[in-house]
């Protein structure tokens, strides 16, 4: 099932200039009645700010949210006309789930790579705060027939149709559409298939909340994130979090299934809201304004488990991509210096962790001739990850992006030598997205 | 904040604030661009001794299209806009008497919003003693007249040193800077002027026009209106403030086309952060420390938590900044640094506040010589009652009390911090330096 990968095609570089995002807030608190277009301008003016870009042209934005109102089929072109950008800059929505921030990065550097544009910014909002609320469909079906009726009476009869019950609106849901099952559940079978331990999944949670505060302490966000609506960090972050404070939560997902569960609301991700925002251009547009170089964008895969006929857990499509970028960018694990991989669920990184070291997985799923390998867990989410920082859906691509920039730049200048990191996101409907940064 | 009175005392009230002998503020007029220089003619006024300077003061006048008047004789119900009184050459008091006698007649026929300013030479060391009581009974006389003054006019002098010239370009720009509604909120000050090489003409529109200038404490009140200012004047402005403060401080950068710095200027690397934010736009030409907290204490209950901060932010900083910049061989550099009347006259619960803005005051006199070796000036701004959310938090009857006090009768507005110290930052004011330039409407506290 394996095929040589072709060999990665010379362009030119797609750099990383900086990142800049709204502080990520916990859904119903601080940006209550706040937009995805209100969070994704913040972000953006953020980002012009720090870089001096009022009025400048760019490429392309590129962005989305995960959960978007019909209203705003044209989100990132409304939040640019709403910036201090040039209102002439293009821009278009993307939607991948949660790697929806890491495919608007892969879409603009692949232009930039290409020569059609030299700039570009990348991103994604998402609030659950201010989430679409649907009527039920029959409703929605009474209403448009009276809308399509051409007679007072065929309208009136239409509106006849709409019963009391109707007019509940539809609950919301992060179920998947085919398997009816959330996605907490999804990963509760593949942990319990891994046989991941409630304290694996804790310890994994403890350091995202200890590593991110140490971060914010160190001031390493100063120049990554920009204040909003009187937030001025993450407030899902618990420094003062414990093993045995997390130890003590109960579990939420997984109660149907044989195995012990051991998911709880510590070591899965909360409801967030957010936004963020990543600049990217080519080497010679970053030269010509003498703007910092974090990194390089090196390249990026997709993938896709077929997790709906349980051949495959649902978030784990990006177990099968890394392999893939990796080879044919003629990198092994050892190659990293970071691994960035989106804690939607703690168990979600252990059980990529675990997929990556088992050699019969390997063997039947990516046709290796043993395991793909062993994560050093000292290059892991050094800085924190989503389990701390939250996890407002399509934000969290450009979180990860130019934390991972700004990493590799720092590690290169204190070796000396190159440094790469890994950029891993799972998504909803058993998708995937990999990326590689590199120093330069 | 609102200043009622003002409003009051300017509306159709103001007869009956005049019958009952009130104070009457007047509404300042402040600069706009495109605006004329002076409200009416300038009267050009001498001693014998001076003429040929009052001559070369009057040329440069008439090049800025000003009407330029040398005889104090006016058309009936016409008032001037300003009287410049130039005792330059003035070597014995007697001299002084007829020019001074002159611009007495004249005051009564001040537009409002005049101005009077004085050119004199500033009393220097071997200075006969008679030539020395000539020259430092100026100050006397401006500072008197200052308080004298009504309807928002203004005596300020320029005190020229070495051999300054009274048509150098600093001195033109000094003059030009006082008789123009930019100082409006400075009141019976005298500014030494020295001899500088620095360029002219420039575009009064756009004096920084070229320049990347680094303002600290920029998201909000007198900041904002330093980098809002500054990019009037055509500078480049990074804007610099804690994290904590960074949607408004990009908001200001946005809003003039400038860069956002979120910096805790208490770094150890903040200067290499400030060199690395300017470099893209052509590197460090001006350098406003103006970030600054208070942590009013009586000194009997003051502990470490309230006085250490204060001279971290407003004192220790700067002077780490300064040093760092200057050791990455940065030239030229313009500074200019945010000190108060406080430091100056000192005031009760601020002992930590007033030895920070004290040593503000003697770090740029110190520093002079310095910056002067690298091609740089450093100055300090003195400002007195400033409307702004810091001010806004004062009590209502010490905050209507604190307007009334100075010769202007009212607070001043963080335009007219931003206008001395975006003046001082200017290529023409390089023979400024080491010099702290209050402005505080002539308020009654300290010099």
């Amino acid at each position: 099932m394996s095929t040589t990968p072709s060999p990665v095609p010379s362009t030119r570089e797609a750099v990383i200039i900086g990142g800049n995002r709204i502080p990520f807030s916990r859904a119903g608190k601080k940006y209550v009645r706040t937009s995805n277009q209100d969070m994704f301008t913040a972000a953006l003016e953020g980002l012009v700010a720090r870089f001096g870009l009022q009025g400048e042209r760019l490429g392309e934005v590129v962005g989305g949210a995960v959960l978007k109102h019909s209203k705003n089929f044209n989100l990132i072109r409304e939040s640019v006309l709403g910036s201090s950008l040039a209102p002439t800059t293009p821009a278009y929505d993307v939607q991948q789930a949660c790697a929806t921030g890491l495919e608007a990065a892969i879409a603009v550097t692949n232009k930039i790579k290409l020569g059609q544009i030299e700039s570009a910014i990348a991103g994604g909002t998402d609030t659950v705060s201010d989430a679409p609320i649907v009527v039920s469909d029959r409703l929605r079906a009474a209403l448009l027939d009276a809308n399509h009726a051409k007679t007072t009476g065929a309208k009136v009869k239409a509106l006849l149709q709409i019963r009391p019950k109707d007019l509940a609106p539809a609950t919301p849901s992060t179920g998947e559409p085919r398997t009816h099952l959330s996605m907490g559940e999804h990963q509760a079978i593949t942990t319990a298939k891994w046989g991941i331990t409630r304290e694996a999944q804790d310890e994994i949670a403890y350091n995202s909340h200890q590593n991110l505060a140490r971060a914010w302490e160190a001031g390493f966000f100063d120049d990554l994130v920009t204040p909003f609506k009187g937030l001025t960090r993450d407030d899902n972050l618990r420094p003062d979090t414990s093993l045995e404070k997390l130890a003590k939560l109960k579990p939420v997902f997984g109660a149907k299934l044989a195995d012990p569960a051991t998911m709880t609301a510590g070591n899965s991700t909360p409801l967030t809201d957010g936004a963020s925002a990543v600049l990217f251009a080519s080497r010679a547009w970053a030269e010509e304004r003498e703007l910092p170089i974090l990194a390089k964008f090196v390249d990026a895969e997709t993938a896709a488990v077929d997790f709906v006929h349980g051949h495959e857990g649902l978030l784990m499509a990006p177990v099968a991509a890394v392999p893939r970028l990796l080879a044919r960018n003629g990198l092994t694990l050892d190659d990293l210096d970071f691994l960035e991989i989106h804690e939607a669920f703690a168990s979600t990184v252990l059980t990529t962790l675990a997929a990556w070291e088992d050699e019969e997985y390997c063997r039947t799923e990516f046709g290796l001739d043993g395991a793909f390998g062993k994560v050093d867990r000292s290059k892991l989410n050094v800085n924190g990850s989503s389990l701390a920082a939250g996890h407002p859906f399509a934000a969290t691509g450009g979180r990860i992006i130019a934390t991972a920039a700004k990493l590799v730049a720092a590690k290169a200048k204190e070796t000396g030598r190159p440094a790469r990191a890994l950029i891993s996101v799972c998504a909803a409907g058993g998708l995937g997205a990999v990326a590689l940064v590199e120093s330069v | 904040m609102t200043d009622s009175y003002l409003n009051l005392a300017n509306g159709t009230l103001k007869p009956v604030f005049k019958k009952l002998g009130l104070p009457q503020p007047a509404i300042l007029r402040r600069y706009r661009p495109g605006s004329p220089l002076t409200v009416g003619p300038v009267l050009v006024v001498s001693d014998d001794a001076s003429a040929g300077d009052a001559d070369a003061v009057a040329k440069v006048l008439s090049g800025w299209d000003v009407d330029v008047r040398r005889s104090p004789e006016t058309a009936e119900g016409e008032r001037f806009g300003a009287v410049v009184l130039v005792l330059t050459g003035a070597e014995t008091p007697a001299a002084v008497s007829a020019p001074v006698l002159t611009v007495a007649g004249t005051l009564r026929r001040l537009a409002g919003n005049g101005r009077v300013v004085s050119i004199s030479r500033a009393v220097a060391d071997g200075d006969a003693p008679v030539l020395a009581a000539t020259r430092g009974g100026v100050e006397g006389l401006v500072r008197s007249l200052g308080k004298e003054l009504r309807g928002g006019s203004t005596a300020n002098g320029i005190q020229l040193t070495g051999d300054a010239a009274v048509d150098s370009a600093s001195a033109v720009a000094t003059l030009r800077f006082f008789l123009s509604a930019k100082s409006a909120y400075v009141d019976g000050q005298l500014l030494p002027v020295g001899p500088s090489d620095a360029a002219g003409p420039v575009d009064w529109e756009a004096p920084l026009a070229g320049q990347v200038a680094v303002v600290t404490g920029a998201a909000r009140g007198i900041g904002a209106a330093i980098a809002r200012t500054m990019a009037r004047d055509g500078a480049k402005v990074v804007v610099i403030d804690v994290p904590p403060a960074g949607e408004s401080l990009a908001t200001v950068a946005n809003e003039i086309g400038g860069v956002a710095l979120q910096l805790d200027i208490t770094a150890d690397d903040a200067a290499d952060k400030i060199l690395a934010a300017t470099k893209p736009l052509g590197g460090l030409d001006i350098l406003v420390h103006n970030a600054g907290i208070t942590r009013d204490k009586l000194l009997a209950n003051m502990t470490a938590d309230k006085w250490d901060p204060v001279i971290a932010v407003n004192l220790t900083a700067q002077l780490q900044i300064n040093e760092r910049l200057l050791a990455a061989g940065v030239e030229g550099l313009r500074i200019v640094s945010l000190a108060s009347t406080t430091g100056l006259a000192g005031n009760r619960g601020q002992t930590n506040y007033g030895y920070t803005k004290a040593g503000v005051i003697a770090n740029a006199a110190a520093g002079a010589p310095v910056l002067a070796a690298t091609g740089g000036t450093t100055n300090a701004v003195a400002p007195g009652w400033i409307e702004t959310e810091m001010t806004a938090k004062v009590p209502a009857l010490t905050r209507t009390v604190a307007r009334r006090m100075p010769s202007l009768g009212q607070g001043g507005l963080p335009v007219d911090i931003a206008e001395a110290i975006s003046f001082l930052a200017s290529g023409p004011a390089a023979g400024i330096n080491g010099q702290t330039l209050r402005v505080c409407g002539q308020h009654m506290v300290g010099k």
